[in-house]
């Protein structure tokens, strides 16, 4: 192989690395099929009785709350987000723009902790946002925010906004500003020229966007853990339990295969929904 | 004013509302970490430095920080030497099974990290192996590969190969060609690749909490078992330090590397 002199040693090591990730995933799925004995940590023979229990109430609710919070999550991101990308790649002032960039990306990289208790401190019974309505003689009792599903969305927006907005600007920036100024020229006001152009167009961004937004979500664990508080369950919530406070691995294996499962059908059933639109945007 | 004008005014009111409420979470944490007393209040009665003093002189923090270090240090040069090999690879080769190691390399975008967590917890203890380092650090290679790989792949993109074709043809042989032409071209793309790795791997939390034990911990892994025992601001002033920190080191990105461009949000031209 002449002309690929490199070809073994820099496959190899990208190789291994993605035999290691399926060894886990392997490992996930096969402890998912093994029977639980209470106070060991070895797993029993293979049974199918773990995905039995998950259609009890108690987990079918869990799911349910879990897919409700990924969607709304999603689809608030997107109605705050994509005004933000809008302005990131119109503005021509520099300075604005790296300030604009500078300040919805640091958010992606300061990690779940850090941001969920920000917002615990924002949100809390003697928080910030309590603190100020109370000193302004709006409220008379601090408002109940943490510990319901209204706390976990805020916070979860604000961790899935910059993935948003990156992945908004992305597709707006390949969009010519010519377009929308041949419409308005054309007669169509700046609302229609959006609704017509600009929007239709950045369709591929705001599927990708949505879709991320939806599986980080879905990933989340500090933010429900903490801000819910027992009261707000997700799915990583109940895997963390079972695998640490019951030991119960191949329950918390067979809820992680079941939303692994939930995750990848929501986003085909979003790709396949969508394929007209992109058919549309693709000349 | 006419109804552009109008348009304009809403549009600019609407990103600076998102923008504050983007930033109402650090710059709340910056009046909490400097109040005087435990229990939060706005505005603090006094103001003190006296939980900054605490917090770095908290033991699990400062063996978190440790810990997080030699991880990140190590995952992070790993999963770039990995990744940018294999992004020469998928971009200058064609092969078989190339899109499925690619496919599954890509796959932890998507994949929950709890699941991931776990499958490595799993993993480990099957092959028999102690909760130690090691599978600390794979779990953060594969968890921040695809950021390397897809870093390194659009600099791959935006090279001129005709440099690397003229080195050839005047009789440099396809090491060389690497070393002298390719690498020192791609420097910022890997330089990005790296720092991008670093900082992820640095803050990443839920699948560390599944594989790293009472003495692997890394700082998030700490910050959260210090939020679930106590409520004192201490909390507050490693936030702090950490908002600073990373918004230091992207503002340095941004100024080197243009982090629009790495971000693919503005156009390369």
């Amino acid at each position: 192989m002449q002309n690929r002199p490199f070809l073994t040693a820099f496959v190899s090591p990208a190789a291994l690395c993605a035999f290691a990730l399926i060894a886990a995933l392997a490992a996930v799925f096969q402890f998912s099929l093994r029977a639980y004995i209470p106070g060991s940590l070895d797993p029993g023979g293979l049974t199918l009785d773990n995905f039995i229990a998950l259609t009890k109430p108690l987990y079918a609710r869990v799911f349910l709350d879990t897919l409700w919070i990924c969607a709304t999550t999603a689809l608030c991101t997107l109605a705050i987000g994509y005004p933000i990308a809008y302005a990131l790649v119109r503005t021509t002032n520099p300075f604005i723009k790296s300030a604009i960039l500078i300040i919805v990306v640091t958010p992606l990289f300061l990690g779940e902790v850090v941001r969920t208790y920000s917002w615990i401190v924002v949100l809390g019974n003697n928080g910030f946002v309590n603190s100020v309505l109370l000193k302004l003689g709006l409220i008379e009792r601090p408002l109940q925010m943490m510990f319901t599903h209204f706390g976990v969305v805020t916070a979860l927006v604000h961790v899935t906004l910059p993935v948003m907005v990156i992945m908004l600007a992305a597709a707006i920036s390949h969009i010519d500003p010519d377009y929308e100024r041949a419409a308005e020229s054309l007669g169509a006001g700046p609302i229609r020229s959006f609704l017509t152009i600009t929007l239709p167009l950045s369709a591929p961004g705001i599927i990708a966007g949505v879709t991320t937004a939806f599986a980080w979500t879905f990933s989340a664990f500090a933010t429900p853990q903490l801000i819910g508080g027992g009261q707000v369950n997700m799915v990583s919530n109940l895997v963390y339990q079972l695998g640490f406070a019951s030991f119960n691995f191949p329950f918390a294996a067979s809820l992680s295969v079941a939303g692994l499962v939930l995750t990848f059908a929501v986003l085909a059933l979003v790709r396949a929904a969508t394929r007209p639109l992109e058919a549309v945007t693709a000349h | 004013m006419d109804s552009r004008g109008t348009l304009r005014a809403i549009g600019i009111a609407i990103v600076a509302l998102t923008l504050a409420f983007v930033l109402l979470p650090a710059l709340v944490v910056g009046i909490a970490a400097f109040n005087a007393r435990a229990v939060l209040a706005f505005p603090p009665n006094a103001w003190s430095w006296r939980w900054f003093a605490k917090a770095l002189a908290y033991d699990d923090f400062r063996a978190g920080f440790r810990n997080g270090l030699i991880v990140t240090a190590c995952a992070s040069s790993i999963a770039l030497l990995v990744g940018a090999a294999f992004a020469f690879a998928l971009d200058h080769y064609s092969f078989a099974v190339k899109r499925t190691i690619e496919g599954v390399l890509l796959a932890p975008l998507v994949i929950p990290h709890f699941t991931i967590g776990l499958g490595f917890l799993i993993l480990a203890a099957q092959l028999g192996a102690a909760r130690g380092f090691a599978v600390v650090v794979a779990c953060h290679v594969i968890l921040v590969l695809p950021f390397v790989l897809r870093s390194v792949y659009i600099s791959l993109r935006n090279l001129d190969q005709r440099f690397e074709l003229a080195a050839a043809s005047l009789g440099a042989p396809p090491r060389r060609v690497l070393t002298s032409v390719t690498i020192p071209l791609l420097a910022p793309g890997l330089v990005s690749g790296w720092l991008f790795a670093a900082i992820l791997s640095f803050n990443e939390f839920t699948a560390s909490l599944f594989v790293t034990s009472q003495r692997t911990q890394t700082l998030p892994v700490a910050m959260y078992n210090y939020v679930r025992e106590y409520a004192d601001p201490s909390m507050a002033a490693v936030s702090v330090m950490y908002i600073v920190a990373t918004a230091a080191l992207l503002a340095i990105a941004n100024a080197f590397f243009g982090l629009g461009r790495v971000l693919n949000v503005e156009d390369a031209r």
